[in-house]
């Protein structure tokens, strides 16, 4: 069997790499960025009214071949964090450094070369393709879109390249419309796989296909890093996508990065009272170890990243705050007793087979007075 | 597994050639949404009917000539000698072999309507076309860009819509003179902005979907989003408001006509064919009658036709094309309808 790495190369026409790096440089270095969009006010007159803090000074490395998991809840900039790497937005501040290059100061034209190297896997795999495109010139976008190949041999390569994501090349001149959610993913995967990047910024990729669906996309992901040596930036809400995929994880909460560990240090001794949270939301397939398992539940909701609050951001819902957390924001640092790689944001981590008391105390015993008072007093007493 | 081919790696080369062959020999055509539209249109009554009329009304003014030589009438000169009666007054209907009879100075009717259509279709068609093209691009670099320039071309457009557009052709053409360019550029200059105006909200709402942010993370630059991204979207609203545009262009050019600033005489066109007929009263009927019938019977046409274009493309009428198709009522052929019919099913009540 001919290697599939060279098979690939030659066949889909992929350039020379470029020059291998020094092995300490990681193939994604992202430093310090800050996303913040302005609120504004008036038709002809603008004026500033505030502005959305999305993303707070995040600074993560992802090395060549690893996948970095990005897990969070709605809302909380992990899709704006993709999108200030990806360059689809400018940033207020801070480095993205790919490949040695920092791409963050780029001009249009200067980052067209870049763009090469990183490709984007989106979340919605039915807005995410032209409903009036064919699928082989939608697959064929990126080779169109630098010169890479032409006519005949464009068509040649995004036939091999739906063959690789498991799609029927016969299909070439179907539009998207005639494809289940699934396929359109795979599409989508053939479009980002076009140009051979080193690395792809996966999107949510599977978080709007089924269940049954979302493990064969992960699957391909999975066997296309093995055979094309990917680097993934993979964002995702679901843990246990995460937990499967990932080699290392990092945890976001209102646009700060709160927590981040190897996958495993991560998912077995959580530091970070938001993870334990997290960690505890997630669904357990085992009803043995679901059973036996603590859930923390957290009071009230996500601040408003237009008036986040002081200090740690966490402290207005953090069962284990204190007065300093409300005054001074936590570093990110390796806590007592952790691994080199597993850092955590909090001044008071919770420490390994601590159980962490949440909210859900004061929850059950409302529900419990609730349903014991006769119904005339729980409501006097709700009023 | 639907991933064997990642399994095994890529096919070698002749295996892969293997697989180019079967694609050639048995590649799959999607159907196009206007493909989609087509066959949808062709179930409709109404619209053939309507196609019917516009396809007469353009052999007449293909075969203009031919019906000027076939009845020996000329379509300019006066003819007073055969074309009136010994009393100088102009012959009704069947008389004397003008079949839609003869203006007051003689001059064949069915002759002149004939050589009207050709200013009326030109006029109409060319005019839209010129206006839709210019009302896209206006329209899309309005939507895409925003900001500023879309400031500007947003005024631009509301301006010329608010513009008294019969003052300016009467002082263009008292001007310049009357002539066919002048006309058609009136009538273009006037049609855009409604076109452009839709265009914009259109490209507004395009512009946000994730595939042009798709294309743009692949280092798509504006043209390109442009064109190959947002245009498409865009061709089915242009195909109707085009074709709702045609009638409106060419009552627009018989109203320049009738007011004299058109084309002019002594060309013939429907609108000035009119003018002359003023005054003649209900005694010489068929002076006006004739040329308003072939003006309403074209732009009933036109405007059933795109009528029946805009219900074609919407996929929100579908109801009305599943039921028509179970009526049987369809042009389309057996397989075809099978196929869609359970396509439909679940569209479809009970």
């Amino acid at each position: 069997m001919p290697d599939p790495r060279s098979a690939a190369s030659s066949g889909v026409g992929a350039e020379p790499s470029p020059a291998p790096r020094p092995a300490a440089e990681p193939l994604l270095r992202v430093e310090n960025v800050v996303k913040r969009f302005p609120i504004s006010r008036g038709i002809i007159f603008k004026r500033q009214i505030g502005q959305v803090h999305a993303v707070e000074g995040v600074s993560l490395e992802v090395p060549r071949g690893e996948t970095l998991g990005l897990v969070g809840e709605t809302g909380c900039g992990k899709s704006t964090l993709a999108r200030c790497i990806t360059r689809l937005y400018p940033l207020t501040s801070g480095r993205v450094v790919l490949d040695g290059t920092d791409i963050s100061t780029l001009s249009r034209r200067q980052l067209r070369r870049h763009r090469r190297q990183m490709q984007m896997i989106f979340q919605d795999p039915y807005g995410s393709l032209n409903p009036r495109r064919r699928v082989g010139s939608i697959i064929g976008d990126p080779l169109a879109i630098h010169h890479v190949a032409d006519g005949a041999g464009r068509k040649r390569q995004v036939q091999e390249l739906m063959e690789v994501v498991g799609l029927n090349p016969e299909h070439y001149n179907r539009f998207p419309s005639e494809f289940s959610g699934g396929q359109r993913q795979r599409i989508g995967v053939a479009r980002a796989l076009a140009l051979r990047p080193s690395l792809i910024v996966c999107d949510e990729p599977v978080s709007a296909l089924d269940v049954s669906v979302q493990a064969q996309i992960i699957n391909l992901l999975e066997d296309l890093q093995g055979e094309f040596g990917l680097t993934y930036l993979f964002i995702a809400h679901d843990l246990a996508v995460v937990e499967h995929v990932s080699d290392r994880v990092a945890v976001m909460y209102l646009g700060k990065i709160v927590e981040m560990a190897a996958v495993r240090d991560l998912f077995s001794s959580p530091r970070h009272p938001y993870t334990v949270a997290l960690l505890s939301a997630s669904m357990i397939a085992d009803p043995d170890r679901a059973r036996s398992t603590h859930r923390v539940v957290l009071a009230g909701d996500v601040p408003s990243p237009i008036n986040p609050p002081s200090g740690c951001l966490f402290h207005t819902r953090c069962p284990k705050a204190q007065p300093i957390c409300s005054v001074e924001a936590p570093a990110l640092t390796v806590q007592a007793g952790d691994l080199a790689g597993h850092v955590t944001a909090c001044h008071f981590p919770v420490a390994p087979g601590e159980q962490m008391r949440g909210a859900e105390a004061e929850v059950r015993q409302a529900a419990a007075d609730f349903a014991a008072a006769p119904l005339g007093e729980a409501v006097e007493g709700a009023g | 597994m639907s991933l064997t081919p990642l399994e095994t790696g890529l096919p070698p080369l002749e295996e892969a050639s293997e697989v180019a062959e079967l694609v050639s020999a048995r590649a799959i055509e999607g159907r196009s949404p206007l493909w989609l539209a087509l066959a949808r249109l062709r179930t409709d009554r109404m619209a053939f009917l309507a196609a019917g009329a516009i396809i007469l009304m353009a052999l007449l003014a293909i075969f203009a000539p031919l019906i000027s030589a076939a009845t020996g009438h000329d379509p300019l000169n006066p003819n007073l000698l055969t074309g009136t009666n010994s009393f100088g007054q102009p012959l009704g209907p069947g008389q004397g072999g003008y079949i839609l009879g003869t203006d007051n100075v003689g001059r064949d009717i069915l002759v002149r309507i004939a050589y009207g259509a050709r200013i009326s279709l030109l006029v109409g068609v060319l005019s839209t076309v010129i206006a839709s093209v210019a009302g896209t691009i206006i329209g899309v670099i309005a939507g895409y860009y925003g900001g500023w320039i879309d400031a500007v071309l947003a005024r631009l457009m509301d301006t010329v819509l608010s513009f008294p557009y019969v003052l300016l052709a009467i002082v263009l053409a008292s001007v310049y003179g009357p002539s066919l360019s002048l006309t058609i550029g009136v009538i273009a200059f006037f049609s855009w902005a409604a076109i452009g105006r839709i265009v914009r909200g259109q490209t507004l709402s395009l512009r946000e979907k994730e595939y042009v942010e798709a294309a743009r993370s692949l280092g798509a630059g504006n043209l390109r989003i442009m064109f190959v991204e947002i245009l498409p979207n865009l061709v089915a609203p242009v195909i109707v408001l085009g074709t709702l545009l045609v009638p409106t262009a060419i009552v627009f050019e018989a109203t320049l006509d009738y007011l004299g600033v058109g084309v002019g005489p002594p060309t013939p066109t429907w609108g000035n064919m009119l003018a002359d007929a003023q005054g003649s009263g209900f005694q010489d009927w068929w002076f006006w009658i004739f040329p308003s019938l072939t003006l309403l019977i074209t732009t009933l046409g036109f405007n059933l036709l795109g009528d029946s274009v805009r219900d074609a493309l919407d996929p929100r009428t579908e109801r009305i094309f599943a039921m028509r198709r179970k009526s049987g009522r369809g042009g389309a052929d057996g397989a075809d309808q099978e196929a869609e019919e359970r396509l439909l099913g679940q569209a479809e009540p009970g």
